[in-house]
């Protein structure tokens, strides 16, 4: 597929990253924030590539792992109602909530239906009249402008039976919080390239000058992900910190303003909970009032009574802050794993631990 | 899901009062919302996620990011040792 082989090419990603050899004189950390680079620099083996001098931290940019445990009970609590027909993306199955996951309730008889796409979650309303369609819209600026257009396109239908559990996160706020943190060890950034596909890099500039930290956006291809380190390692041993547009066929500064306009229509900033590392303020997204009937929460009041507690065991907070790698956690690959996860980070294939998990099997004992 | 990927439109139709188009990842043909590419063409590439386009693929700015991979590649090859 043109757009794809090419940035796959391996001669290449190893020229690059001997430029990158070439240029380093001393150690860094650098953070990439999007669980699905996490995913492809593991799965590509360019994390072991690189010169011993870069330490690559993994960021909380996996939409399924920092989702709060209290929104998956209210998820369970809402797929196990007879009235209900729940919707979700496939990866939410099989997060655990306090007692179970969706793949449990769906296996009593709970009514859990994967969907593609939003738009899927509108056509199952269409089909099931007599019941409550609950679509668990979770995810960051890249699932904000689809969720948005279900919420627009049920109103335009006049649906009367669509309601959405929402779990909207924001990428700039996550970074300010990690890099407000006396315990932050991150000194560059990769960027996630479809977030800023739709939100642009503007937002990022402000944030570059404030903690003088590079921001490189940066795609998902090895080559991308090789050019988006070198270009970070680059600035950072010529003591600049800007944000550099390393992928460009994709990105553009002011990002796609149809797909904000239709976030902005649905959606309002709010503060957000992020599993494993709290509230981080004005880092998400709640439904605007001229959209509160479709409000899950509000339509079905008793899911607000959940009182949760998280597992003590798991470390998934300090991974997803960057501040313990998978292999540090005394579960990793004994009591956690895929099939039987404690925390998020090991459920998501875009999740740190699962990534580990997969590709590093052999290297974890 | 997070995981946006390429692919070619290769029709465009409305439905629903939504602009929509099917498009080919090369190995599965799929349905996708083009109302946030009010610009696609048949033949563009753009990144689907979650059945959304989110953009058009710039051919001129991946032509250049290709060319810059083969400069770096070229200054490499410059810098080797001869044995």
């Amino acid at each position: 597929m043109k757009y794809v082989d090419e940035y796959r090419d391996e001669s290449a990603v190893q020229r690059v990253l001997d430029d990158i050899r070439l240029n380093i004189t001393r150690p860094w950390t650098i953070m990439e924030v999007c669980g699905g680079q996490t995913h492809n620099l593991v799965r590509f083996g360019i994390d072991e590539l690189l010169p011993k001098e870069i330490e690559l931290v993994h960021g909380p940019g996996c939409p399924v792992c920092v989702t709060p445990l209290e929104l998956i009970d209210k998820a369970l609590m809402l797929a196990a109602r007879p009235d209900v027909i729940f919707a979700s993306y496939g990866d939410m199955l099989r997060v655990p909530g306090s007692h179970q996951d969706l793949f449990a309730v769906k296996a009593r008889g709970g009514q859990v239906k994967i969907v593609y796409s939003p738009l899927d979650a509108i056509k199952l309303a269409k089909q099931n009249p007599d019941k409550t369609i609950v679509f668990f819209a979770i995810g960051f600026e890249t699932t904000a402008p689809a969720n948005a257009m279900a919420l627009v396109q049920a109103r335009q239908l006049s649906l009367k039976n669509f309601a959405v559990l929402v779990s909207h996160v924001t990428v700039p706020p996550a970074i300010t919080a990690i890099l407000s943190s006396p315990t932050s060890r991150v000194q560059g950034f990769l960027a996630a390239g479809h977030v800023c596909t739709v939100m642009g890099y503007w937002e990022y500039e402000p944030l570059a000058e404030r903690f003088h930290t590079p921001i490189v956006v940066t795609g998902f291809e090895p080559l991308d992900l090789a050019q988006g380190i070198r270009e970070c390692v680059l600035q950072l041993e010529a003591g600049q910190h800007q944000v550099v547009n390393a992928y460009a066929r994709s990105v553009r500064r002011e990002g796609n303003r149809a797909a904000q306009d239709i976030i902005n229509r649905a959606f309002e900033p709010c503060d957000r909970a992020w599993r494993g590392i709290g509230v981080i303020p004005m880092s998400g997204y709640r439904l605007r009032e001229e959209f509160a009937d479709m409000d899950a929460e509000k339509r079905f009041p008793e899911v607000q009574a959940i009182n949760v507690q998280e597992n003590p065991v798991c470390i998934s907070g300090l991974v997803l802050q960057g501040l313990k790698k998978p292999r540090e956690c005394p579960a990793f690959g004994k009591e956690c794993t895929p099939q039987h996860p404690l925390g998020a980070t090991m459920v998501s294939s875009e999740g740190a631990c699962a990534a580990y998990f997969k590709y590093r099997a052999m290297a974890t004992s | 899901m997070c995981l946006g990927i390429p692919g070619r439109i290769t029709e465009i139709y409305e439905l629903e009062g939504r602009q929509m188009g099917k498009v080919d990842f090369g190995d599965v043909m799929k349905e996708t919302c083009l109302d946030f590419v009010p610009e696609a063409k048949v033949g563009d590439y753009c990144i689907i996620h979650v059945g959304f386009a989110l953009n058009i693929l710039d051919e001129k700015e991946a032509m250049e990011t290709l060319e810059l991979f083969r400069q770096i590649e070229e200054v490499g090859q410059e810098l080797e040792p001869t044995e």
